[in-house]
Formats: C-alpha cells, sequence, structure tokens
C-alpha cells in the first residue's frame, strides 16, 4: 500500500515552491537577491522547479560588494549563463564612488553595512517591488521572528513591532505604492536541511564550500582568507592551511573553518557534529547583541 | 565516515508543534530543554546566553534568551511576538511555533497555531487548571490542531505526586470534553529537573506512558492530512512558450486535498467544465499521483480557460460554493471589526471583496461562554461572524480541511491583515 507521507525535505520544497509562487503571482516586478551563497544558489533551484517548464520569471539581483571570493562569480557567471537568467548588479564599489556611502577604515573595516545603501537603491531604480532572499529563520535570532512575507516602508526599513499575521499559507503582499516586500521562501530550513537537499537533488555549489588548501590569518579566533582586502595587523602572519567556507559573503567577513570535508557526505557529517552556529564565524554579526535586528530595520536582508 | 543523519535523512519526516505559556509556567525552560538535549543549541549561542544573563544579573543562564530575538522582548523579559525555533532528531525535524500565552497576544497564539499539527499545553502541577488552561485548549481545538498533550509540570514541587496528576487529568478531560480535541495526552513532567522531556523519570514509577520527546518523535501525523476530497487552488498558469514547450499550459498549485491521478476526471470551479488530467509535474519529474501539501503542475486533455483563484476538484466530491460565509474569526488588530464594513478576503488563491453582515456572538475564550449582548470585535476577540462576498468562495469546513476552510481579511485602508477566519 501507497503510504501519502512527504519527508520533511519533499515537504519544505513544497511549502518554498507555493510561497516563490506567490511571489510571481501577487507582485508586478520581483527579483532574486544572489549572492552565489549555497542559500541564495537553492532558492533559484527552487524556483527553477516552481516554474518548470517555463523559465523562472525573476532576475536574479547580486549586491556586490566588490569583496567577492573570485570563485563566487565564477559560478554566477556560469548559472546564468546556464540556465538563461537575467542578472542585475547592484555595485557597493559604485555607491562609494559616487560619495553615497564612505568605506569604513581600520581593521575591521567591512563592506557589510555598506550593502544596505547599495541594495535600497537597486530595489528602487530598478522598481522592485519584491526581493526573495535566502535568510533562514535558524540562522540569527532577529531573523527567527521574520515573516515569510515581510512588509517594508518607503525607507526600506523593517519594523518588527509591528508585523502582519501571518497564518496558514495565506500570504499578504499588499502595499502602498513606493513600498516594498521581502519574501523569504526557506525561511523554515535549517542549515542542515540545505545540506541535505543539495546532496539529495545534486545541487552544484561553488567549491569553496568543499576543503581546499588557502592562505589564510587568524584573528580573533577566526581563520580569514588572506586577500587585497584585509589589512593584516604586524602580528598576523598569513600561512597556508586546508580549510571550507561555511557560509559565503563578503571576503572581508567570512571565516573560514578548518575542515578536511571535501565532499557533501562529509560536510553533513561535519555539520551534525559541530558545536558551533554557522554565523558564528561571521564577524558581522558579532558586533553587539541586536547587530543583525538593527541592520535589518534599515534594510538589510 | 557517515553519520546517522546523513544515512537517516530520506526517512525524517515534519512536525510543528506549537508552545503557548506565560512567564513562570517553565515554557522557555521545557524548549531550551528539548533544544540543548537535542543538541540544537549550539556553544556560541549559548555562550551568548550565558554572557547576556549576567549583563543583566541573573544568576542562572536564562534559556528564554535564546528564544526571545528582539531587543524589546529581551529588554523587557517577555515574548511578544511568534518565535520559529528547530531541531531535529534521527526520526523527525521540529518547527516549534513558540507563543506568548497572555491573552493580549491570543492573536499571536492563533498564528502559532493555524501550521501546528500538536500543541504543548503546559499546566502548573501547583496551580491546576488556570484561565490561560482553558484559553490554550481553546485555541487549539479552534485552530484545528490535531493533537494536543498537556504537561503536567514542575512535578518536583508537588513530590512527584500521582494523586496531583491523576486530579489535573480528569479535570482537563472534562473542560476538553466541550471542545472539538481530538487526540488528547497528559504528562506528568518537571522541566527543571528534566523529567520526562527528554529522559525517563526514575521518581515517578507510576507513570506508564511516554516521555515528551518520545511522542513528539514518534506520534501519527500522516493522518492529519485531507487526503479524501480533492481540491487544488490554482496558484499560476505555466505558459513557457518556447519552442520544446510550445503549446504547454499548466496549472500550478499546492494540493488543499484528497489525492490527483493521471488519467482522472477534474472539474474546475467556478466554471463547472471538466476534463481529464494529461499530466502532473514536479519540478522536471512527471509523477502519476500527488497528494496533499504538494505543490504541482497539472495539464489537462482539453482546452478550458482557467486562472488563479480557480479550483480543480473532483466532480463527485465538490465543495460547497457560497457567496454567505459563515465563520469563527479572530480579530488581529488594533482597529476593531466594522459592522458593514467591507474588507479584502483572501480564501486559497482567491481573493474577493466582502461585507460584514452580522456579527452572531462574541465568544469569551475563559469561560466559553457565548455573549449575544456584546457584539464588538477588537483586537484578540474571538466571534462568530457572517460575510457576504462578491464572488462565491469554493470551500470546505476547517474541521475538514484547514486549508479550503480558512480565510483571512485585510484592511483596504492599510493593507494589513486583521482577522483570520475559521469557515464553520
Amino acid at each position: 500500500m501507497h503510504s501519502y507521507r512527504l519527508t520533511h525535505l519533499k515537504e519544505l520544497e513544497s511549502e518554498s515552491m507555493h510561497i516563490l509562487r506567490e511571489v510571481a503571482s501577487q507582485f508586478d516586478n520581483p527579483a532574486l537577491l544572489f549572492s552565489g551563497g549555497k542559500d541564495s544558489i537553492l532558492c533559484f533551484h527552487l524556483a527553477r522547479k516552481a516554474f518548470f517548464p517555463a523559465k523562472v520569471p525573476f532576475p536574479l539581483l547580486h549586491v556586490d560588494t566588490g569583496h567577492n571570493f573570485s570563485e563566487t562569480i565564477e559560478f554566477r557567471d556560469k548559472l546564468v549563463e546556464k540556465y538563461g537568467a537575467k542578472l542585475m548588479v547592484g555595485s557597493v564599489q559604485k555607491s562609494i564612488d559616487e560619495g553615497k556611502v564612505q568605506e569604513e577604515t581600520g581593521f575591521h573595516a567591512s563592506r557589510n553595512k555598506l550593502q544596505i545603501n547599495t541594495l535600497l537603491e537597486a530595489i528602487e531604480s530598478n522598481k522592485i517591488d519584491c526581493a526573495i532572499g535566502g535568510a533562514r529563520r535558524d540562522e540569527e535570532k532577529a531573523r527567527a521572528k521574520e515573516r515569510v512575507f515581510s512588509h517594508r516602508d518607503e525607507f526600506g526599513q523593517w519594523d518588527p513591532k509591528n508585523q502582519r499575521a501571518e497564518l496558514w499559507n495565506l500570504y499578504n503582499g499588499r502595499k502602498r505604492p513606493g513600498e516594498h516586500f521581502r519574501a523569504f521562501p526557506i525561511s523554515n530550513w535549517t542549515e542542515m536541511d540545505v545540506w541535505q537537499y543539495i546532496l539529495l537533488e545534486n545541487i552544484e555549489i561553488p567549491n569553496i564550500y568543499f576543503s581546499h588548501e588557502r592562505e589564510v590569518f587568524e584573528r580573533d579566533g577566526v581563520l580569514y582568507a588572506n586577500s587585497p582586502f584585509m589589512h593584516l595587523k604586524p602580528t598576523e602572519k598569513p600561512f597556508m592551511k586546508r580549510v571550507r567556507f561555511r557560509t559565503i559573503g563578503d571576503m572581508s567577513c567570512t571565516g573560514a573553518v578548518d575542515s578536511p570535508a571535501s565532499t557533501l557526505e562529509e560536510i553533513i557529517a561535519e555539520v551534525a557534529s559541530t558545536r558551533t552556529t554557522e554565523r558564528g564565524s561571521r564577524m558581522d554579526d558579532k558586533r553587539s547583541e541586536a547587530a543583525m535586528e538593527d541592520r535589518k530595520k534599515e534594510g538589510y536582508f | 565516515m557517515m553519520t546517522k543523519e546523513h544515512h537517516g535523512y530520506l526517512d525524517m519526516d515534519l512536525l510543528r508543534f506549537t508552545t503557548a505559556g506565560s512567564v513562570d509556567d517553565g515554557k522557555s525552560t521545557l524548549i531550551g530543554r528539548l533544544l540543548y538535549d537535542s543538541r540544537a543549541i549550539f556553544d556560541d549561542q549559548m555562550e551568548a546566553v550565558e554572557q547576556a544573563s549576567s549583563k543583566r544579573g541573573n544568576g542562572d543562564v536564562d534559556l528564554s534568551l535564546l528564544t526571545d530575538g528582539l531587543r524589546a522582548e529581551r529588554e523587557q523579559g517577555i515574548t511578544i511576538d511568534v518565535a520559529y525555533r528547530y531541531f531535529a532528531t534521527p526520526k523527525r525535524k521540529f518547527i516549534i511555533a513558540d507563543t506568548p500565552g497572555h491573552i493580549q497576544y491570543t492573536r499571536n497564539m492563533v498564528t502559532g497555531a493555524s501550521t501546528a499539527n500538536l500543541a504543548i499545553i503546559l499546566v502548573d502541577a501547583r496551580k491546576g487548571i488556570q484561565e490561560q488552561t482553558n484559553r490554550h485548549a481553546f485555541i487549539a481545538s479552534l485552530l484545528g490542531i490535531p493533537h494536543v498533550v498537556f504537561c503536567i509540570n514542575k512535578m518536583d514541587l508537588v513530590d512527584y505526586d500521582e494523586a496531583v496528576f491523576q486530579k489535573i487529568k480528569s479535570d482537563l478531560e472534562d473542560f476538553s470534553s466541550k471542545l472539538e480535541a481530538r487526540d488528547l495526552n497528559f504528562i506528568p513532567i518537571s522541566a527543571l529537573k528534566g523529567d520526562n522531556v527528554v529522559h525517563r523519570s526514575t521518581k515517578m514509577d507510576w507513570y506508564q506512558g511516554s516521555t515528551l520527546m518520545y511522542l513528539l518523535e514518534n506520534i501519527h501525523i500522516a493522518g492529519d492530512l485531507n487526503h479524501i476530497d480533492r481540491r487544488l487552488p490554482v496558484q499560476h498558469v505555466i505558459r513557457p512558450m518556447t519552442d520544446e514547450w510550445h503549446d504547454f499550459r499548466g496549472f500550478a498549485g499546492q494540493i488543499s486535498g484528497g489525492i490527483f491521478r493521471k488519467g482522472e476526471t477534474v472539474q474546475v470551479l467556478p466554471s463547472g467544465f471538466q476534463s481529464t488530467i494529461k499530466s502532473i509535474h514536479i519540478g522536471e519529474h512527471e509523477v502519476e499521483e500527488a497528494f496533499a501539501p504538494q505543490s504541482i503542475v497539472v495539464t489537462l486533455n482539453d482546452e478550458i480557460d482557467i486562472s488563479r483563484g480557480d479550483m480543480l476538484v473532483s466532480p463527485n466530491n465538490l465543495p460547497q460554493s457560497s457567496q454567505d460565509i459563515d465563520v469563527m474569526l479572530c480579530w488581529l488588530n488594533d482597529r476593531p471589526l466594522q459592522p458593514n464594513g467591507k474588507y479584502t478576503v483572501k480564501h486559497t488563491t482567491r481573493e474577493a471583496r466582502c461585507m460584514v453582515k452580522e456579527v452572531t456572538y462574541k465568544m469569551d475564550i475563559n469561560s466559553l461562554r457565548r455573549y449575544e449582548e456584546d457584539r464588538t470585535i477588537g483586537m484578540n476577540d474571538i466571534g462568530r461572524v457572517l460575510l457576504r462576498t462578491t464572488v462565491p468562495l469554493h470551500f470546505d469546513n476547517y474541521a475538514r480541511n484547514r486549508h479550503t476552510g480558512s480565510l483571512i481579511l485585510i484592511d483596504e485602508a492599510t493593507n494589513e491583515t486583521v482577522a483570520a477566519g475559521m469557515i464553520v
């Protein structure tokens, strides 16, 4: 006898496809925020599933800090070509050159916060009414409270205390002119779910997620990739090590993990036994207890 | 090296549960224990919580700081919104919708309950049934949560006395007989000491039932979904218009009920036209059959005009179709319901306008009494309401199908979601 039961991965997949189809139906001009990280790759994969055999009906938007891993950019361009997707790029460097934001200085300088301005500008200039993001509620405590359809006012701000109720699988994307939405189709996925699903569906991801030899240096107990974007203190000496990245963000704020995991199976085993969160290696979240909430209110995704 | 997580993940399913509770009833401690004992709390999270606890001058580690994610919540020491937490065991993945228990947050409880398979209701063994116990049980029943687990907590403070547990259990059974509760479970626990949460208590030999974790891992949830009444609300029409898929016209949606099989006859609502299913697709794969809650694309053998908001159903098993909708409404907004007011209604993928024709009664959710004199429905109130919609809705009773039986109302001036409705 057939058992009409879905595994947790298939149930999550179905929920995400439903959300992506709601976005396409309720908004005129959505775009998928694409960083080249595994979560945005997953969102794109789910979008392909949701609309197959039609093409994904929205473009990808990459907010480019200029401090990327070259592997991520190569991966992005290959993916865009393979699936004939449309890519839009918002450049933080351009925002800096135009004097709209100021580069942070010092050893801990990061372009992470500067992204907010570039993102909001890209949303406004491209008239995007819904930016789809790969944020997950298990990543961070402020994200745990965010709706799947998350309203932004005309300044792009999030008001966590005044969020719309969200019940069943009914999503309310109504807004006034000038306002926009963020939609988070993989809200209910955990880091483990993402890895298991990548293995299950055989999804391609950038090779820096797997263990590789790289020049790194250590700062505050975290390993960072050595690059022209990093200013090393005199005491910080770069050295070669086998590492991989657990998350991929801007090079200046993404820490590497000391890991021999070179297959998806090994990554899954590593994630299962690890005792720190994924964002534990993200310098941007360590700034204060409410760092993420504060950035999100301003328009960070 | 292969881990169990890796081998087992193809067999895991998903259980969503809700917890409601107040400041002192041990809810945070219970969730903290479930998360900690299932290794879902990481070292850096624990470190952050320890730091924050000592900053606030708390002697003990305050596990509620893990779930209270917003600055205002941490400052005030309360949960004001629904927080979603995740953990997994080799058998199941769990999503906790953690909601505040106070009456002023009824709307948050309703929100958390709307997608839950199971509700955990905490009862303080020293106090027995409280007003909020009734409220939480009523909300669980109103929102159609199939399984309810009453955790009689703080058993350590009543000397693990069986008589205390039995008395509370029988009081709860009496009260629950007034509700449409389905599967009720009772477990004596101490969240603080860990008795019967993840590990079996050594202090309560008189209790032969399962621990909370065992129950969460093993309770049968496959039957919670409706696999009888075939319902596919059309969400999106897929038209690739490419050479390869030139004539492809597919109807995308998430199945709300029943099983769809290739070759079977479907009827389209509201038009009433019938056709047979030519193919069913999930992404690039074609499948022979599909069931709730799968997101699929269906193609038909006849060209029929179908668009978003329509519903594909079985011709032998039609939903009700009407413009007069009788609902239990939970009000979510600080602007009260306007008698004769007009709202946008969202039901499945269909959107319409509606007018509030009548408030039949308002419910006191502590005593379950109905008030016919006072019919003002404000924030957090629950009432029975008659709506008249501009076009017919195709629905089932909420008790029969939570997806074709639910709706939300949207204020047309503010665009806010102001009410959640369960069709009676």
